[in-house]
């Protein structure tokens, strides 16, 4: 298994359904079932090498880059060709690799209009190696490519699968199309701050004369990057990951793209894109510029609090249920965001276990959200009702799965909320504990809200009798392809809260080495 | 990975010596299945119990009459033997340099616990097998109703914080679940939601005060932080009030003291073995388990928040009371009855009489399930919760009306059954700390209870049947627990008596802490506690007697005539239920949510568009005014090399995104290139 330990292991993970699109594009449009076949086949050979690879990990050496290797890539620039993993990154490729593939046996029977599922498989596809590849890139450069590849295909995805409705824009007296509207503001607004986070990658590498993270990270250690140009930086990294997270206030594209985003572009959204953007604070910003990092942590504990109360409070006043559920992802993410901003150790193991909670359960609310949308041909709650009564098992599962989203302990999605308050009790030396414990106090409320308008939604969506709209209508329970895709789903979601060591295992010691590193 | 473990040679050493302790062995060493039984038979029922004759309620008679028979032998064992103290653990994860264990305590005051909720559970778990013949969904019933179960069971098996903050919630989850059991309606699934969120307000206080032991004593292993509790902890003893105050408030969601008790009545929603086992052994009774299990840390450090609760469970005890006794709903005078009750066991921990707390807890778990279950006789007679729709049952339903008295004979405390015991030793407590106000409101409201109860009895059992149909007796799979109950109604006090009797007291202070922590046993009786808490019953008896036995005008005509000054307020629950749902309920679900939205749209987004649309304008401009007449060149070869997402874009008429790419890049290039110059 050398060859496997040498970085082919992780290239395989990242690279076959690159390849898989490129193969793609010689099956003919008309011959669906090939297609179908030949995208499942490389997206579970993808998460298969990503299995390998959890079971390669050397778990007593997590805070090490493991399995990955260094090859000369753009030497002018002085890029490699650098991956690697730790146990950071192992959960966050394992979760992607493996929703990649319930995507794509979602999809199976549920494509959404203008159907063509060759184009839709090459875009999921697409997705597959960018987010595999953000999280095993060890250089800025690679890191960059990668977090920008994501960007295209989900362009894509919703601008041409995405919601026909016309919407009218707040404020303005015109009218246009949801899909386009979405699509659009998704792309510029991620590319608005992806611009500076280039830049920022591009000083520090000109400045260190490097791209490799763990190189930069070790620089940054040490103090070399000091004063306004790290203060800039550390600025334009921000910018970069927080519209990505996405942080208040700059979350605004998030409920559009998610209501208008097809089924699966969501659920890819939100279980994996908004990640690249917490991911990126604990991988990149806060390693390289420790100090910087600790100056900026008090105002991200301050947004990332606002996000938590504001996204609950918004999520009372929406009438479209899936638009809900964009709006708990600013809520959720907040969380994550008060971990990162502790800076500690069971700060940053929280936002881990809090992001791959996050990934599965509203990922499964999204798929959840979809298939209501497809048998009632509305998102709206107020024409919903007595789902339970007309879908049971559809309706459990929702039930069940707003149970775990709002923080239930037993479930996955306790242990990352519950643990970033504890770690805002005790934020990192020298940082204010005005500040942090008065966040813990507010982000503690925002678990009551976060209750409140799921059990709110729970009871006008899923609970009551059926409105007389559909008397008429016959209505199928979770058909055998969403069965395959949400099961697995479901026993994460309760695996994850009964024995969290399944993220924390992996996670805890590399963070724990990543902030001795920084900050001692 | 389990690790036996045992305990520390500094706690043990500070155990009383006279009383000799084992680790249980065996028996204690499986304690686990206690808890995950119940969750494995609910997970079984979930997936398979449709397919079963029964829909499930055979695994879930065979799952808590599991945890009876274990929670007995545990009992019996050691009680006759050596008392068991045993902790064990599986880790779970770690975070940062805390270690997440799933660890169960095994001492006597957990044992008390299973016995309890394993021997009441059975019970109406046995009688719901009837009351839920022919119900809509008995499947989701037994499963839930299973899960709650084990959830209660979880809390109180938990070594750690973190685990019984786990068991805690699920608790709440299993009683929202069941509480809205009837979900058609829109009442009951708001009751649900009602428990659920009140809960959660206060487990904002339980939260944070786990947090804050956590991070004090570097551990959330409650044993740990007992340990720092003897040895007096200077860091401990800072942070003790606020930790046990905010604890306490955690207890007050679950236990519904006043003002967190609104939920408890309209959990009257659910099915009526729900309220039976919630009232009883799970849910309620978790807040005074709490802070009975942390009982050293109030006493010791924290005497501000013993002070708290004495006048919580004070003022509860009375306006509960109060309430009850103008409730035409069955199950809600013996809800409010509940509340009152429950405000004596805080009121008792308060006073620092940890035992008579406790005790009150064991003895109040039998009859009150009892008197529930009889409550549910009859509501399943006569299709109706309100008395005014009963009256002269006791001639149809004597199985039901026998054991209904016995249960209200020892509610109302009269000698020799059980709430007398429990009473009595509370009383004497409140009389011993020298808190004459609570003892006299105690005395008050054991006048209180009696008269209430009175009402109740006359209402329903005497008098003419106000109903329609003809009621009969319920059929024997309902009357056996009750009857089973109300054996247990009758003599549970026995176990307990001042001077005679103290197999109680060593039970629920056989624990890892020195037992002069959790106080004494009383060696006599307080007679004047005892005199006038038993004038107190027979008055409130008399006058009830005296006031609804004669069966005259309607029951709310009687009310009205004789308490015309307190009626309205008694009816509308002292406004509270108001106060919250337009002083902070609805603001927050109207206004403040929608004006939040209106700023995401208005505001924020406002900006966003203004900005896309002035961008698109300016490319306009620079186009047009630039481009055309210059550079063109360039462009067009940016648009021949997106050409296929070109074709596409304009397909579906979004025609400008690669422009703004185009540029965005481009700009970053330039900046680029600007940065390579000036650094070399």
């Amino acid at each position: 298994m050398e060859w496997f330990d040498n970085g082919w292991g992780l290239s395989l993970v990242v690279f076959l359904p690159l390849v898989g699109a490129l193969a793609l594009l010689a099956v003919p449009k008309k011959d669906e079932e090939t297609a179908k076949w030949l995208a499942l086949f490389t997206a579970i050979a993808s998460l298969f090498f990503g299995v390998v690879a959890a079971f390669r990990f050397d778990y007593g050496d997590a805070g090490a880059l493991q399995l990955g290797t260094k090859l000369s890539w753009i030497p002018s620039i002085g890029s490699d060709y650098e991956i690697g993993l730790d146990g950071i990154s192992l959960p966050m490729l394992v979760l992607s690799a493996a929703i990649v593939v319930l995507a794509i046996v979602y999809s199976w029977d549920h494509w959404p209009e203008p159907h063509n599922p060759k184009g839709f498989l090459i875009l999921i596809l697409f997705l597959a190696t960018g987010m595999a590849g953000t999280f095993v890139a060890q250089d800025l450069v690679l890191f960059f490519i990668f977090f920008e590849l994501v960007l295209l295909p989900m362009y894509f995805m919703i601008g041409i699968w995405g919601d026909k409705s016309k919407v009218k824009l707040p404020g303005f007296n015109r009218e246009v199309e949801t899909r386009l509207y979405a699509s659009i503001k998704f792309f510029l607004f991620t590319l608005f701050g992806s611009a500076f986070m280039l830049l920022g990658f591009l000083a520090l590498g000109l400045k260190a004369d490097t791209f490799s993270i763990p190189e930069l990270a070790d620089l940054g250690a040490s103090g070399a990057f000091t004063g306004t140009f790290a203060f800039l930086v550390f600025g334009a990294l921000f910018l970069g990951f927080a519209v990505k997270v996405p942080m208040w206030p700059l979350h605004t594209w998030l409920p559009d793209a998610h209501t208008a985003a097809p089924t699966v572009g969501s659920v890819l959204l939100a279980a994996i894109l908004l990640k690249l953007g917490s991911y990126g604070f604990i991988r990149i910003a806060i390693p390289i510029l420790p100090d910087e990092a600790k100056s900026w942590a008090p105002a991200i504990a301050i947004l990332a609090v606002i996000a938590i109360i504001y996204g609950s409070l918004a999520c009372l006043a929406q009438t479209d249920m899936k638009r809900l559920i964009a709006f708990s992802s600013v809520g959720h993410m907040g969380f994550v965001m008060l971990g990162i901003a502790t800076l500690t150790p069971v700060g940053i193991t929280a936002a881990v276990i809090g992001m791959v909670a996050h990934g599965v359960i509203t990922g499964m609310l999204f798929f959840l959200a979809g298939s209501m949308q497809h048998r009632y041909h509305t998102r709206e709650m107020a024409r919903l009702g007595g789902n339970l009564k007309l879908m049971p098992i559809l309706g459990g599962m929702l039930g069940f799965t707003a149970m775990a989203s709002l923080g239930l302990p037993g479930l996955a999605g306790f242990w990352g909320e519950f643990m970033a308050l504890l770690g805002s009790y005790q934020p990192l030396e020298g940082l204010s504990l005005g500040v942090f414990r008065t966040s813990m106090v507010i982000g503690a409320i925002g678990t009551v809200l976060t209750a409140g308008y799921l059990l709110w939604m729970l009871q006008k969506v899923n609970l009551g009798e059926p409105k007389a709209e559909w008397d008429d209508h016959e209505f199928h329970d979770v058909d055998k392809y969403e069965m395959a895709a949400w099961v697995p789903l479901l026993i994460a979601i309760v695996a994850i809260g009964v024995f969290p060591k399944i993220v924390t295992g992996a996670a805890n010691d590399a963070v724990q080495v990543l902030m001795d590193k920084a900050f001692f | 990975m389990v690790t036996a473990a045992l305990l520390g040679p500094a706690v043990l050493a500070a155990i009383d010596g006279a009383v000799e302790r084992s680790d249980g062995g065996v028996l204690a060493a499986g304690a686990w299945l206690i808890v995950l039984v119940p969750f494995v038979a609910a997970l079984a029922i979930t997936l398979f119990g449709k397919r079963l004759p029964r829909h499930g309620a055979e695994l879930a008679v065979a799952a808590v009459g599991f945890v009876a028979l274990y929670g007995t032998a545990l009992l019996l064992t050691t009680l006759f033997g050596d008392g068991i103290v045993h902790e064990g653990a599986v880790k779970i994860g770690e975070f940062g340099g805390f270690e997440i264990e799933w660890a169960w305590v095994v001492d006597g005051l957990s044992i008390m616990m299973f016995f309890v909720v394993g021997v009441v559970s059975t019970a109406c778990f046995v009688y719901a097998v009837g009351y839920l013949e022919g119900d809509v969904r008995p499947t989701a019933f037994f499963a839930s109703f299973t899960l709650f179960a084990g959830a209660m069971l979880m809390l109180v098996s938990a070594a750690n914080l973190i685990q019984l903050l786990i068991g805690w919630e699920l608790v709440g989850v299993s009683s929202y679940l069941l509480i809205g059991h009837y979900w058609e309606q829109k009442e009951n699934s708001s009751a649900g939601m009602k428990a659920f969120l009140v809960n959660k307000i206060a487990d904002i206080g339980l939260m944070i005060g786990i947090i804050i032991a956590g991070i004090t004593v570097g551990s959330f292993t409650i044993s740990k932080i007992m340990e720092k509790v003897v040895e007096s902890d200077a860091a401990l003893d800072d942070v003790a009030v606020i930790i046990a105050v905010l604890l306490f408030i955690g207890a007050m969601g679950k236990s519904a003291q006043f003002p967190f008790h609104v939920w408890l009545p309209d959990a009257m929603a659910g099915p009526t073995p729900v309220s039976a086992l919630m009232h009883a052994a799970t849910m309620v009774t978790a807040g005074v388990y709490l802070v009975a299990r942390m009982f050293p840390l109030f006493e010791e450090m924290a005497h501000e928040a013993l002070d708290v609760a004495l006048v919580i469970g004070a003022i509860t005890l009375v306006i509960a009371g109060l309430l009850a006794i103008v409730q035409d709903d069955i199950k809600r005078v013996l809800a409010y009855s509940t509340l009152s009750q429950l405000g004596y066991m805080v009121a008792a921990l308060g006073a620092g009489a940890y035992t008579a707390g406790l005790f009150h807890l064991f003895t109040h778990a039998f009859f009150k399930s009892l008197l529930f279950l009889g409550a549910g006789s009859v509501i399943h007679a006569v299709h109706s919760n309100n008395m005014s729709d009963m009256g002269g049952l006791r001639k149809d339903m004597p199985r039901t009306f026998w054991t209904f008295m016995i249960g209200s004979a020892a509610l109302a405390g009269l000698p020799i059954f059980s709430g007398f015991f429990s009473k009595d030793e509370i009383l004497a407590a409140f009389r011993e700390g020298d808190h004459t106000i609570v003892f006299l409101l105690g005395v008050a409201t054991a006048f209180i209870t009696a008269l209430y109860m009175t009402r109740a009895i006359s209402l329903t059992f005497f008098g003419r049947y106000k109903g329609d149909g003809h009621p009969h007796e319920s059929p024997s799979i309902m009357v056996y627990p009750m009857i089973g109950l109300a054996g247990a109604a009758a003599t549970a006090g026995f176990i307990n008596i001042p001077g005679l009797t103290d197999w109680f007291y060593k039970l629920v202070t056989t624990r890892l802490v020195p037992a002069e922590l959790l106080g004494e046993h009383a060696t006599s009786f307080d007679w004047t506690a005892l005199g006038l808490g038993v004038l107190a019953g027979v008055a409130g008896i008399a006058l009830g007697y005296r006031l609804y036995y004669p069966d005259a005008a309607t029951q709310q005509e009687r009310d009205r005539l004789y308490i015309p000054g307190l009626w309205p307020v008694l009816e509308n629950k002292y406004y509270i239920d108001d106060l919250y749902m337009n002083g902070i309920v609805n603001p927050i679900k109207g206004p403040v949510a929608r004006f939040i939205n209106w700023t995401n749209s208005y505001i924020i987004d406002f900006v966003v568009n203004v900005v896309g649309f002035a961008t698109r304008s300016l490319g306009w401009v620079v186009y047009s005014g630039i481009d055309q007449r210059g550079i063109d060149l360039a462009i067009n070869e940016a648009g021949a090399a997106t050409g296929f997402a070109g074709s596409k874009l304009r397909y579906i008429q979004t025609g400008k995104v690669q422009q703004y790419a185009a540029a965005l890049f481009g700009g970053a290039i330039v900046l680029v290139i600007g940065f390579w110059i000036s650094v070399t």
